[in-house]
């Protein structure tokens, strides 16, 4: 499963591996590469499958938890970094995850050059590789269905700062972050040059390049950016757990795209991804509302979100790399964990992680991330090869994660300083109290 | 006149209503309030903050009716509204002084 990349005219037969490195990098095929219009007509559904996970589905699922005062300015925020995550992808961002390699060996096991600044080169005709040989897709449809991925992952970043942080702050942070942490890990994760994939680190839709480094950021920015005012002392309860749940069917949905495209084919695999994503999923929400039970309190409604949630996020790095049964295990067990991380772990350490960024991206993204290099033994129904070695896998899978987790949390604390310097990082209390709807956007959510 | 201020349970609101039309009074103003006596409160759990509302939501109906209406009127009210259970409400009764109709300009029971 090496995913390549023919540039169009110069058919370099450039790897962008997604999910596995365990097999030899194959040779570039030497005949054009087919371009199949079932695949492509996939991966244009997928692409925009992704877009709706973030508008309307993060956007809502992330507005519905905060307060009634702030419902716009989630929103907005969320919205707005995807935007300009989209231009800055084709400004430089595709170029530097998955453009040409730089000629120093160093250099290009982190970012690509930029030579493709502003898709340069790229044409109607260009084509991006599949994992199946000689198949491949449109390289403008790749690019789509990639930049997709860095609007959300910025977006979920959002979620641990919200209500409090300056819209002009969350702005440049997200130009920055993108640049020097998003860029970077999607390459080593996902270009055939990069470290994580040279490391034969398994990550099939996204479990390090999204989730944890989506997470951690948002710890970091968090701890950085302080408490909201009356944390632990007022009401912050979820202002309309209908819009919450509303969000997360729309992100359920939406992250077939994410998975099941991550296949960058309409086939089998794309089929298992898509498995996977409903019962890893299902398996979460019901263990999550489990635990609550458990613990002595009702099964709830935010409960069963989070689990949704939660088992999405274990299972992306695992969507085409474990069988139904490993699936349902992980999504279930990361369900478990992401409880205690927000109801204990949080609660411990006292840092405001707004609406649980950290604790279900980072901490599911984790316990998906290293349970891939478990649920992929062919023992447990994974796709793995008969030489495959557990405990090598899981080396490689935890070496990337760490490695990850460091990654982020030094680019996100660079990007904070900076937005710091740039803009001031956070709202004046007076309009922290009124709520950023209306001293940030000068609306309110709801006009009764 | 009197003015009577009554506390009752949300879900109740109706009964009253329809026991205070087949009484004769004509008309009523209706809040939707929150407040405390001496039912417990709820608590909420949302991924483990815990808050606990010690502010229960309450109907308040307002009415003004004339000397002789105001015992039937707190009688029907009373008995209406009871589920019998702590967190039945209160019946406030107040002298009332004036009483105007805005369209027409009368004054006193024929107000009201």
């Amino acid at each position: 499963m090496i995913r390549k990349m023919l540039c169009g005219a110069g058919a370099l037969g450039m790897s962008l591996a997604v999910s596995t490195a365990a097999f030899a990098q194959e040779a570039a095929a030497a005949a054009a590469p087919t371009v199949d219009k079932g695949d492509t007509a996939w991966m244009m559904t997928s692409t925009l499958l992704v877009l709706m996970m973030i508008m309307p589905g993060l956007a809502l699922f992330y507005g519905g938890l905060a307060r009634t005062k702030n419902m716009l300015s989630v929103m907005t925020q969320v919205g707005a970094v995807a935007c300009l995550a989209m231009l800055i992808w084709v400004a430089y961002g595709y170029s530097m995850s998955f453009g040409n390699d730089f000629s120093s060996d160093f250099l290009k096991q982190f970012i690509s050059n930029f030579d493709k600044s502003f898709l340069k080169g790229v044409t109607a005709d260009s084509t991006a590789a599949t994992f199946s040989e000689g198949v491949a897709i449109p390289e403008y449809v790749f690019v789509c269905f990639q930049m997709t991925f860095a609007a959300i992952t910025v977006a979920l970043v959002l979620g641990s700062v919200v209500e409090r942080m300056k819209f002009s702050a969350v702005m440049v942070f997200g130009a920055i972050w993108l640049t020097i942490v998003y860029f970077p890990v999607a390459h080593m994760v996902w270009a055939g040059s990069g470290l994580f994939f040279k490391m034969g680190a398994l990550d099939f839709a996204g479990g390090t390049v999204v989730h944890i480094n989506a997470g951690v950021s948002a710890l970091v920015a968090a701890l950085i950016l302080g408490k909201r005012i009356g944390y632990g002392k007022e009401i912050m309860a979820p202002h309309s757990l209908t819009m919450t749940g509303i969000g997360t069917g729309l992100l359920w949905v939406g992250w077939f795209g994410f998975n099941a495209g991550s296949a960058l084919e309409a086939n089998g695999s794309a089929g298992l991804a898509m498995m996977n994503t409903f019962v890893a999923t299902a398996a979460a929400g019901l263990a999550w509302m489990a635990t609550e039970k458990v613990a002595g309190h009702k099964p709830s409604a935010l409960g069963f979100c989070s689990g949704i949630i939660a088992g999405l996020v274990a299972v992306t790095p695992a969507a085409g790399n474990s069988g139904p049964l490993g699936a349902i295990v992980l999504g279930a067990l990361a369900a478990v964990i992401c409880y205690l991380a927000v109801t204990k772990l949080k609660g411990k350490f006292g840092y405001d992680d707004a609406l649980d960024a950290f604790g279900v991206h980072g901490i599911g993204g984790m316990i998906g991330a290293i349970g891939t290099g478990v649920v992929y033994s062919s023992a447990l129904g994974g796709p793995a090869g008969a030489d495959w070695v557990m405990a090598d896998q899981l080396k490689t899978q935890v070496l990337a994660v760490v490695t990850t987790i460091v990654w982020a949390t030094v680019g996100t604390a660079v990007s904070i300083y900076v937005a710091k310097a740039l803009t001031g990082l956070r709202v004046s209390p007076e309009v922290e109290r009124e709520g950023l709807d209306l001293g940030e956007h000068g609306e309110r959510a709801y006009n009764y | 006149m009197k003015f009577i201020i009554a506390i009752i349970k949300p879900f109740k609101l109706d009964e009253v209503r329809d026991a205070l039309s087949a009484l004769g009074v004509a008309g009523m103003t209706v809040t939707e309030v929150k407040g405390f006596g001496r039912q417990k409160g709820q608590t909420e759990i949302y991924r483990g903050a815990e808050y606990t509302t010690n502010m229960l939501p309450k109907v308040k109906i307002e009415l003004a009716v004339s000397d002789a209406m105001a015992a039937q009127v707190v009688e029907t009210i009373q008995q209406s509204a009871s589920t019998a259970a702590i967190g039945d409400g209160k019946i406030f009764v107040l002298d009332l002084a004036s009483a105007t109709r805005i369209r027409t300009g009368e004054t006193g029971d024929t107000a009201l």
